[in-house]
């Protein structure tokens, strides 16, 4: 037990990249700060070679209990860094050409990324807690970073208000849990309540609050009231992250406590769930309609996204006749395959959106005219990954969603995948509406849009990966079945 | 040759994808290069279509040159094991004709998009990855690939009309191509939405752990669930199909595509809907299908009756075209929804014979329209002897399609209505009336476009180019063997049809 200090490393080494990049930031002459995204992408990309060369298959619990270091946690880990990487790529431009002092920025984003590291590893609700909160302090700041533009300062202050608000109700619902059960370990929560057949209304309280807490933050329908004005309103790349970063390792947590603590319970809350899962992918879908802004229209399909995973948390398990109680690696496979490409389509997405505003300065749906012309690689991959988000082959999204949809179905919740299937065919038509933009009206301004060589390597990379796994998503079912072994076993 | 023949169908559904892949890298100037490729390819993968009717012809004989690769697991505990999703191949005589089609429309669509003149590079690349799914969804065993060709061969539709595409405009009426593309998309996928639902639903019913077509045909499924799904997969198929009342993007989508999409998708595109109802609900539901196709029928006759009356009243050509199409697959589903040999063999020969004819025909209008400029009936004039060239393509189809003894139409028409008075003899004689109004409209537009006294003056540019010609030519001969020469067609569409009615006793 005490040699267990070490596996938490990397978190320290990314706190020191942190600190390290905001004391270079003090000496640094303002013309040359630029090269502090590119140490912290070369920072992250160590800290991930570690991870993955000495956590590969690691099976162990921190600190008595307090985070459980697995195969769960090294697929989020690596993409919390990998994520981050993207993000720090995707920033360089846009910081540079449209935000002061690089230097907080880049620290501050390190020590959100350090928290969604932790989030995914946490196996202890208090532990969880204190990583949710650092992520979100992070994000309070950059969101709110663009500091003369009223819209993003705007985000800021709702974000902090309605953030600090969920967290109370969150750190309310944990406490009525401990009040009752007396412990916030996951497992031992675990055995609590599958040793009873009768749930006091107390902890009952204490999972609801928990679910909205928690529903805030991967802004589930009703909770989801924060996400259009911030992701509007935030610098891009700090959307992007919102969006994609803060999004998946939230899933990665909430499916954590779910599987790990509250699965025996399933019966009570099942019904709370399938109520939030329609309502997001219904009201996600069919609001993303109407939008104009992009950034907007990207938000309420990202929450609709939303609705398809906590679709696969009812799905998660179930009693049965014969075997008593089973839960289904199906289910927890397609979530983790379609979070995954769900990132993937989406990172593309954004890190396309922000090589277009760093030339245009505009982020409505108009600003996308003709935009196939003046840069034929991003209008590809724009496309592609629309495609992909809607569930459409070659890409990973058809093959993602097939398979979460299946395994739902399979867990006797047909009618659910079918309103799921129905969702993804109304995402088609905004997203449609974009690529008309994209290929059939002609552009204001015939110029070029040169995307810097580091993004548009990105951009190649993330459609060729999308489209690889598109046809043959075995490479990662191997690993990800590994995951989700080690998390229901 | 036991290699060759074991991967022959994977060959033919790869190729385009690769081909796709490789114009990619190709720079977008070298148009020459570009086209080169795309032609070398398309008659390599012709080449492996005719090898496959030929060599399946000498052994008709139930699924053949099949082959299998894992492709993912999935974990639980199932009946047949972790078997999961395999990427399975194999074709059976339907296929076959249907591999055959595509072989054809692709080559001389491939010829014909030579003319394109923007963008070539983008628009090869989604007219390959297009033809890649429609190989798929005939050559593959298995449900979650035939899924996954299915919607491939439907996503590029959108680009490929809303960008190459035409508008129509006339004094009374005009559609955008815009509008075209995006009716077209939305139906079709509204359609899969159905056909996902419908998969879905079977592949839990049947509780196998497997998406394989054979295995999943094999399994049993209580007579409610195969009443309630069985409809849910014939409307996502008809969509596609063109069925009464789901038809309305055919005749607007095929006008705004650019030729070559409009051969390969009125050509071949919508036989992926029939194929859909035959391979898939027919196949794996019989108990459904014998359940609800009294009422398939009586829409399959609203489609030929309503299709043809539509027709009469267009003055586009392509919307003729267009309305004769819906039409045409009416006898299709009539048909299949016989459920009797001759029935179902008459209507896989309809759908390689109205796959040739609309192709031809779609080719012919582009033709004329590349030199006049306009599409309308009222304007064009005397075209036999001002584009005497395109017009014996024109007239060749337009007669094959009233069902003119000698050509392909007459043959399969034929063997519906047989099948029809074997089944259901009332609308076997509305399928008849249907037919003579086909021969009114299509008399009718002949005669005012083609052999009418030469009016007003019409800027006529060029007649049909040589590569014109070659691909119409194709075509053509393609109506020819089949109207003449019909026994080695049917003999190995038979085959397969005796293994689908086996079901149904």
């Amino acid at each position: 037990m005490d040699s267990n200090i070490i596996l938490l490393l990397p978190e320290a080494l990314v706190a020191g990249l942190a600190f390290l990049v905001l004391t270079l930031d003090l000496f640094l002459p303002n013309a040359r700060k630029n090269i502090l995204p590119w140490l912290s992408f070369w920072g992250l990309l160590g800290v991930l070679a570690f991870v993955l060369y000495f956590h590969w298959s690691v099976d162990q619990s921190v600190y008595e209990g307090l985070a459980q270091i697995d195969s769960y946690s090294l697929i989020f880990k690596v993409f919390a860094l990998a994520f981050g990487m993207l993000v720090m790529v995707m920033s360089s431009d846009y910081v540079r050409r449209n935000l002061e002092h690089p230097g907080e920025y880049y620290g501050i984003l390190l020590f959100a990324i350090l928290a969604s590291m932790l989030m995914v590893s946490a196996s202890e609700l208090l532990t969880a807690y204190i990583a949710i909160e650092l992520l979100s302090f992070s994000m309070y700041v950059l969101v709110a970073y663009d500091r003369y533009n009223p819209k993003s300062n705007e985000a800021g202050v709702k974000y902090i208000l309605l953030g600090a608000f969920s967290s109370a109700i969150l750190l309310y619902g944990i406490s009525q849990i401990y009040g009752n059960l007396g412990t916030t370990h996951y497992t031992d929560i675990h055995s609590v309540l599958s040793s009873s057949t009768y749930m006091e209304p107390g902890v009952f309280l204490g999972i609801v609050l928990v679910i909205a807490g928690l529903g805030f933050k991967i802004a589930a329908v009703p909770f989801h009231m924060w996400a259009p004005d911030v992701y509007e309103g935030a610098p891009l790349p700090i959307t992007a992250y919102l969006s994609i970063g803060s999004k998946v390792v939230a899933f990665a947590l909430v499916f954590r406590i779910f599987t790990e603590a509250f699965l025996p319970a399933i019966e009570e809350w099942q019904l709370l769930l399938i109520i939030l899962s329609v309502l997001t992918m219904l009201v996600g879908n069919f609001v993303a309609l109407v939008q104009s802004n992009l950034k907007r229209l990207l938000a309420y399909a990202s929450i609709g996204q939303s609705g398809y995973l906590i679709m696969g948390l009812v799905a998660l398990g179930g009693a049965d006749s014969e075997m008593g109680f089973v839960h289904s690696s199906l289910v927890l496979n397609g979530v983790l395959l379609h979070l995954f490409a769900y990132s993937l389509a989406s990172a593309a997405v954004f890190l396309c959106v922000s090589s277009i505003y760093n030339i245009t300065k505009r982020d409505d749906v108009g600003s996308m005219a003709g935009i196939a012309r003046r840069s034929p690689l991003v209008g590809i991959v724009l496309t592609a990954s629309f495609f992909s988000l809607t569930g459409l082959p070659i890409f990973i999204g058809f093959t993602s969603k097939f398979y979460l949809f299946s395994a739902v179905a399979s867990q006797g919740f047909l009618w659910l995948s079918g309103l799921a299937i129905f969702a993804s065919l109304i995402s088609l038509y905004y997203y449609l509406m974009v690529i008309k933009q994209l290929y059939m009206v002609a552009p204001v301004d015939e110029s070029r849009i040169a995307v810097p060589r580091s993004a548009s390597v990105s951009l190649i990379v993330l459609l060729v990966v999308m489209t690889v796994l598109g046809v043959y998503p075995s490479i990662v079912m191997d690993v990800i079945q590994r995951a989700s072994q080690s998390l229901l076993s | 040759m036991e290699f060759l023949d074991s991967h022959i169908l994977f060959m033919i559904v790869v190729l385009p994808l690769l081909g796709a892949m490789t114009l990619i890298v190709v720079p977008s100037v070298r148009v020459k290069l570009i086209k080169q490729i795309v032609l070398a390819l398309s008659s390599v993968v012709m080449l492996c279509c005719l090898y496959v009717f030929v060599f399946y012809f000498a052994e008709s004989d139930g699924f053949r040159f099949s082959n299998s690769w894992n492709w993912l697991e999935l974990p639980g505990s199932w009946a047949m094991g972790e078997l999961g999703i395999s990427l399975s191949f194999g074709v059976d005589g339907m296929a076959v004709m249907m591999i055959l089609l595509t072989g054809i429309v692709m080559f001389t669509g491939a010829i014909i998009s030579c003319n394109i003149s923007t963008w070539n590079k983008d628009f090869f690349i989604l007219y390959l990855l297009l033809l890649s799914g429609v190989f798929g969804v005939f050559a593959t065993l298995d449900l979650f690939f035939f899924f996954f060709f299915y919607e491939l061969s439907v996503v590029p539709m959108y680009l490929l009309i809303g960008v190459w595409g035409s508008s129509s405009k006339f004094k009374t009426f005009s559609r955008t191509k815009e509008y075209g593309a995006m009716k077209l998309t939305l139906y079709l996928v509204a359609g899969s939405v159905l056909i996902w639902i419908g998969l879905i639903a079977i592949f839990v019913e049947a509780d196998l752990g497997t998406f394989d077509i054979q295995a999943l045909s094999q399994a049993d499924y209580s007579s409610d669930f195969q009443r309630i799904f069985f409809p849910v997969l014939v409307v996502g198929f008809g969509i596609l199909a063109g069925m009464w009342p789901f038809h309305t993007w055919s005749p607007d989508g095929h006008v705004a595509a650019p030729t070559s999409v409009s051969m390969v998708h009125a050509g071949v595109l919508m036989k992926l809907g029939a194929f859909g109802i035959i391979r898939v609900a027919m196949y794996i539901l019989p108990e459904g299908a014998e359940f609800w196709m009294p009422v398939v029928v009586v829409l399959g006759t609203v489609n030929v009756l309503y299709g043809a009356i539509s027709a009469m009243g267009q003055h586009d050509l392509k919307y003729v075209i267009g309305y004769s199409s819906v039409s045409h697959m009416g006898y299709v589903l009539m048909g299949i929804a016989t459920l009797h040999p001759l029935g179902i063999t008459g209507a896989v020969l309809q759908m390689f014979s109205h796959g040739v004819m609309t192709a031809l025909l779609f080719a012919a209008v582009g033709t004329i329209y590349a030199s006049t400029h306009t599409r309308d009936i009222n304007t064009l004039n005397g075209l036999a002897k001002r584009m005497s060239k395109a017009s014996k393509f024109f007239v060749l189809a337009g007669l094959a399609s009233l069902g003119l003894p000698g050509l392909s139409g007459f043959v399969a028409e034929l063997l519906v209505f047989l099948g029809l008075f074997h089944t259901y003899p009332i609308l076997g004689a509305l399928g008849i009336v249907g037919a003579t109004i086909t021969a009114v409209y299509i008399l009718r537009l002949i005669g005012r476009v083609f052999f009418g006294p030469i009016k007003d003056p019409l800027r006529i540019e060029s007649d049909a180019s040589p590569s014109e010609i070659l691909s119409s030519g194709i075509l053509a001969l393609g109506i020819l063997v089949v109207g003449v020469f019909p026994f080695p067609f049917i003999k190995i569409i038979n085959s397969s049809t005796e293994e689908i009615l086996s079901k149904f006793i």
